[in-house]
């Protein structure tokens, strides 16, 4: 659907060229929620208005179905946006806001009449459509923000961070909401967000972006279960860091001892090629707390109570730390108490190591 | 609340208005309605008025009677002065805008700290004095001035063309002058301009153009009138651009009334031509006012 190779983008010359884009290869796919994921700065939002056609890329190429849509300015490409800040134009009601793109279309009146009334249906909205902008809250801005961008039925829809500016309720609502306008109108989402937990729930695929480039493309459990770098992993959840060697690789399984000497099976880096010191990434639910020794051993430093879980902090022998986390159970007493030698076991698997 | 303490409070608020309805009888109404107290009298013979009821000024405002036969007729000359300043008036705020509003838009487009800069630029002339600024429109325009001078040196005409002392003269000078009146608002109202709208048109399939005349202008409007205005007013009752542009020869209604309270030694006739100009302004104004609103209505 949307396929971008070698894209690029450096903003200005010489020794303040800053490299916003650099390298960038991805296929979104038909009727796909696809995420692009990382911290402010990482070249997410260069990556959207490329698409958008705001941004100018300095080298590579773009096509949505085949089409190059590079050499086309903003109002000629099949893609529509739904800003940060929603850019409603306060000139106009409600209504007018969402027709806008289909009379710049120069669609009949009958039909942007029609098809204004069942975007207002849509986003549940129809009470407000002579309201001006100005008059409706930031919730329903960001409704009428979305139908506008529907309404002219693009083969694309891009969100930049659409959901920041909502309190944690409403965003809530909007992720389930955005979630349900994707699989009714089968529309492409490219949708940006810094927010993890936002990206985990709604995606059908994330690319994890640092610094201009891509890190990580997956589904939200291949993500978070097995991020192939350390900043993935970090980024995305928390996670256990171990200092480990690398034994043997066979297919997807490797072989690594751990600090304690101990040796289990982990998930091996896609293409491999690694060998001696490697970096194991550990998920603390993954990972469980016994009295006797595991597979890594450690004093209990800390108990963090969270209601719905508990967090076991642990120095483990060498001085690393370590996080158990695991879901509380009604009439459980486990007994730790801070200051016991504990052990820290994982299944074989659960372990990834990282790519270098 | 107390009768007295009512009284107190009422007091007070008019001690408060009191600086506001002082300058306001005194510098507005009060000349004000000496100027129509002066319409309604008769000349003296040597300038001001004699205390004589006459509406002969106000007559004399659309009519002249012919000094020898005592027959009435319209009176061509001021008609063509009312004409010509109301003509020369409006090409002057539409070319100030023409020009002002690509401007201000440039402006408004730079970057942060190099607005000050060319905002500076197009205001340093308007801190010159009006009378040396027009001598510098003259200085370029005149027959033996630097267009005509050029224009000659390379040998693209043989005699001077004439632009001082025409309409055109007067309107290029006044454009010149008034022009920041015009740059300023629209600025203004640029400057709070929204340009990320700009953006998601050009993203809803709007053209340049479109963009521009669907969102920019519709939601920058009220600086183009507010800079229409402070241009058309003034341009209107100019005095000194086309006394030295117009050369004597193209009166303006400012010329008009001068002559009326100086040469022609007919005050009562210069206050009436006073009031009229500022009948016309309004008149103006409201049916702009009007008509900008009314857009607005049909397009939301």
């Amino acid at each position: 659907m949307i396929e971008i190779s070698g894209l690029s983008k450096t903003f200005g010359l010489g020794a303040n060229a800053f490299t916003a884009l650099d390298d960038i290869n991805v296929e979104i796919r038909q009727n796909e929620f696809f995420t692009l994921l990382g911290p402010s700065g990482c070249g997410k939002t260069t990556l959207l208005r490329s698409i958008a056609g705001f941004v100018d890329p300095t080298s590579g190429s773009l096509t949505i179905e085949g089409q190059d849509v590079l050499p086309l300015p903003p109002y000629a490409r099949p893609v529509n946006t739904v800003f940060q800040n929603y850019a409603l134009f306060p000139h106009m009601t409600v209504a007018q806001n969402i027709g806008f793109g289909l009379e710049m279309q120069d669609r009949p009146k009958a039909e942007i009449k029609q098809v204004v009334g069942e975007m207002l249906e849509l986003v549940q909205m129809a009470p407000m459509a002579d309201r001006m902008t100005s008059q409706i809250s930031g919730g329903q801005q960001q409704r009428v923000a979305l139908a506008r961008a529907l309404a002219p039925r693009p083969k694309v829809l891009l969100l930049d961070e659409p959901l920041s500016a909502l309190d944690f309720k409403l965003r809530k609502e909007m992720q389930i909401e955005l979630k349900r306008l994707q699989s009714e109108t089968g529309i492409t989402f490219v949708f940006v967000t810094h927010d993890q937990e936002e990206a985990l729930t709604m995606s059908d695929r994330i690319a994890v972006m640092s610094s201009g480039r891509i890190l990580q493309i997956g589904g939200p459990k291949d993500i978070y279960d097995h991020p192939a770098e350390r900043f993935v992993a970090d980024f995305i959840g928390d996670t256990n860091f171990l200092e480990a060697t690398l034994q043997s690789v066979a297919g997807e399984v490797a072989t690594v001892t751990l600090p304690s000497g101990k040796t289990v099976a982990a998930r091996a880096v896609q293409g491999g090629g690694q060998s001696g010191a490697v970096t194991l990434a550990v998920r603390p639910e993954h990972a469980v707390l016994t009295k006797e020794s595991g597979l890594l051993d450690g004093v209990l430093e800390n108990i963090v109570y969270f209601g719905t879980d508990t967090h076991y902090h642990i120095t483990l022998d060498g001085g690393s730390a370590f996080v158990v986390r695991k879901q509380n159970q009604p009439n459980t007493g486990e007994g730790f108490e801070v200051g016991d030698k504990v052990g820290v076991s994982f299944e074989a698997g659960v372990g990834q190591v990282l790519r270098d | 609340m107390t009768q007295a303490s009512d009284t107190q409070a009422t007091r007070r608020r008019w001690l408060l208005l009191s600086p506001a309805l002082l300058i306001l009888l005194f510098a507005a109404s009060g000349p004000l309605l000496i100027v129509v107290l002066y319409s309604f009298l008769t000349p003296g013979d040597y300038g001001g008025v004699v205390w004589k009821f006459s509406t002969d000024a106000w007559f004399n405002v659309v009519v002249e009677r012919d000094f020898f036969d005592d027959t009435l007729s319209f009176s061509d000359a001021h008609l063509s002065i009312f004409w010509r300043s109301v003509k020369l008036s409006l090409m002057t705020t539409l070319v100030a805008f023409i020009v002002g509003f690509p401007t201000a838009y440039f402006i408004a487009t730079r970057p942060k700290d190099k607005r000050d800069i060319w905002m500076l630029l197009i205001m340093i002339p308007f801190w010159t004095n009006l009378l040396i600024r027009t001598f510098a429109v003259m200085e370029i325009i005149r027959n033996e001035g630097v267009v005509n001078s050029l224009l000659i040196g390379l040998g693209i005409i043989d005699q001077p063309i004439q632009m001082l002392f025409t309409e055109f003269a007067i309107t290029l000078g006044m454009f010149y002058v008034y022009l920041p009146l015009m740059v300023l608002p629209i600025y203004a109202a640029m400057e709070r301009f929204d340009f990320s709208l700009v953006e998601a048109a050009y993203d809803l399939y709007a053209s340049r153009w479109r963009v521009l005349r669907r969102v920019i202008f519709p939601i920058v409007k009220p600086g183009v009138i507010a800079g229409s205005i402070l241009v058309f007013v003034p341009s209107l009752g100019a005095y000194v651009t086309p006394r030295v542009l117009g050369g004597g020869k193209q009166l303006m209604l400012g010329n008009l009334i001068e002559l009326q309270f100086g040469q022609g030694r007919n005050w009562p006739l210069g206050a009436a031509l006073s009031i009229t100009l500022l009948a016309i302004v309004m008149v103006a104004l409201i049916v702009y006012v009007r008509a900008a609103g009314r857009e607005e209505m049909s397009h939301g």
